[in-house]
């Protein structure tokens, strides 16, 4: 696991990078709050915390990890896409 | 066993589609006719991985698993809600929630696992708990900072970096301990608590024109943690969603730190509060030209081409709509009205590019700064509403400006320039304007959003 960790942490990283040089500047603000949102995946290691209950400890630390998380995925995902709908061009109108 | 497994592998597979659709997700965003696409994509394959997640068989507790997810859906709607003036504090926020989630799943890894931790998963986790903790309070200073909770201005001491980088010196130590001796469980609190102070500590001498940088910085820092969490965990998904965030987070501040012609190990070492008072004791007399709105609009509507340079003071005096209401006065006489964007404009990349997109001004029209500088010398008039530093020509001549080669918009290559601005005062930086001096520029003295809507007045008025 650990050293194919490594491989795809590493693949990952250099299609990041590739993907992301090309996002327009135009865009960068939704850009962010959208690999925010898509950060937050994390709340899958939060939820099999909370949901094992292995103690008392965990569990409590998992359910603010969960309740943290999935409001980045809810907020992050609703905010990004209402500033993506206010980006028109004005080709459309134009002769 | 036979169901078990294969539970498990309808999970891997669901995550692999899951991996997909993100990589997707961020490859739409490249265009602004796709981007939306790329939210769907996102948006489905957060679906599935949290589905996919539940039916892990470890699982044995559900209630409250809905109840958090509940929670944090009932928090997310008003954080997805906020005005756009407010997404820079907004989305520093949302980087303080997920190093949070990170910090506090590492912290309850740690203890179910002790003694038994190998090497390699001691070192991961040290790291996502030290730079999830750090991002977590550093993001909460810098909202504070953007919301003007806390004071703007930076606070600086000498030797500043000296502790700061101390402080982390520490919590690397104790996470090398930790690596050879997992059973120290008593030494953990405070891997957590030193770089909780470091994160407040590292925001103290930030000022508000640095923050599209450390907002940057934020979000990379939160990528890697969550990938590090990935590693401790287990999860492949998870490995991916942090690289992708953590590179997109570094790619933004190389951009940003560019644009302020910091060198990038000036930016990692948080030296970029510092802001020299430089040396305007050269208070010569200069002397300033003033119009009025009656002028400055006629000189608008005699131009072809205009370019309007907006910066941080057009959002705070909330002057966006007023500027689309001039826009459309002067296109509707014929006149070429661009925006000029500089990449630190504001404070968060593309901060200004979502206000003027809020208020209905076409995106074709916003300019990136290396596809507009060329143009200056054709441009009739450049106006800049609350825009300073970035239009500095000290910038490109004056050795001893703080600011010396920072790329700047070439507004004074203009025929005439027209600058919307409070009074005299030197900007945040305290650095003096040059510009401001020049023999082809009008000062327009008053509130950014009044005196755009003077001028809206005064072209309704021509007709």
């Amino acid at each position: 696991m650990l050293i194919n960790g490594l491989f795809i942490f590493m693949l990952a990283g250099f299609i990041g990078f590739e993907v992301i040089k090309r996002v327009s500047p135009l865009l960068h603000t939704p850009l962010m709050s959208l690999t925010n949102a898509l950060d937050a995946i994390a709340v899958v290691g939060a939820i099999v915390l909370v949901g094992e209950h292995k103690s008392t400890f965990s569990a409590v630390l998992g359910v603010i990890a969960v309740i943290a998380a999935t409001s980045n995925i809810v907020g992050g995902f609703l905010i990004t896409d209402r500033m993506l709908k206010m980006f028109k061009s004005s080709r459309p109108t134009k002769p | 066993m036979n169901n078990l497994a294969g539970s498990q592998t309808i999970i891997e597979v669901i995550y692999l589609i899951a991996s997909a659709l993100f990589i997707l997700s961020l490859r739409w965003m490249s265009s602004p006719a796709t981007a939306r696409r790329g939210v769907w994509a996102g948006e489905i394959g957060m679906v599935l991985a949290i589905g996919g997640t539940l039916l892990h068989e470890g699982i044995v507790d559900y209630t409250w698993i809905a109840i958090a997810l509940v929670l944090g859906t009932l928090i997310g709607i008003p954080l997805g809600m906020v005005q756009m003036t407010a997404v820079p504090q907004r989305t520093a926020l949302s980087h303080a929630a997920g190093a949070l989630c990170v910090t506090l799943v590492g912290t309850a890894e740690f203890y179910l696992r002790s003694p038994d931790v190998p090497a390699f998963t001691m070192a991961v986790l040290s790291m996502e708990v030290i730079l999830g903790a750090l991002t977590f309070t550093g993001s909460l200073m810098a909202a504070g900072k953007l919301q003007e909770v806390l004071p703007q201005r930076p606070i600086t001491y000498k030797g500043q970096n000296i502790v700061n980088l101390g402080f982390l010196a520490i919590a690397i130590a104790i996470a090398v301990y930790l690596v050879m001796h997992p059973g120290a469980k008593q030494v953990f609190p405070f891997m957590v608590g030193i770089p909780l102070v470091f994160g407040v500590l590292m925001i103290i001498p930030i000022g508000g024109a640095d923050m599209p940088t450390v907002i940057s910085l934020l979000n990379s820092y939160a990528g890697l943690s969550a990938a590090a969490m990935g590693f401790v965990v287990g999860s492949k998904l998870l490995i991916i969603a942090g690289a992708l965030d953590g590179s997109s987070g570094f790619i933004l501040s190389v951009i940003m730190s560019k644009a302020m012609n910091r060198s990038f190990t000036n930016v990692l070492f948080g030296a970029f509060g510092q802001v020299q008072a430089s040396a305007t004791g050269k208070a010569e007399e200069k002397t300033v030209r003033s119009a009025t709105a009656e002028e400055a609009a006629g000189i608008l509507a005699a131009a072809n081409k205009v370019v309007v340079v907006p910066g941080y003071g057009m959002a705070v005096a909330q002057a966006q709509h007023k500027v689309r209401e001039m826009f459309d006065a002067l296109t509707k006489r014929g006149v070429d009205v661009r925006f000029a964007i500089h990449p630190v404009a504001g404070r968060m990349p593309g901060h200004m590019n979502v206000l003027l997109a809020e208020a209905d001004i076409p995106y074709d029209r916003l300019m990136e700064m290396d596809e507009i500088n060329g143009d200056f010398p054709q441009t009739d008039v450049a106006l800049v509403i609350g825009a300073n530093d970035v239009t500095n020509p000290a910038a490109r001549t004056d050795q001893s400006s703080p600011i010396f080669g920072m790329p700047i918009l070439d507004v004074d290559k203009a025929r005439t320039v027209m600058v919307i601005k409070r009074s005299m005062n030197p900007g945040f930086a305290g650095i003096d304007n040059p510009l401001y001096y020049l023999d082809q520029t009008l000062m327009l003295f008053g509130d950014a959003k009044s005196f755009v809507s003077d001028i809206v007045k005064e072209l309704g008025g021509g007709h």
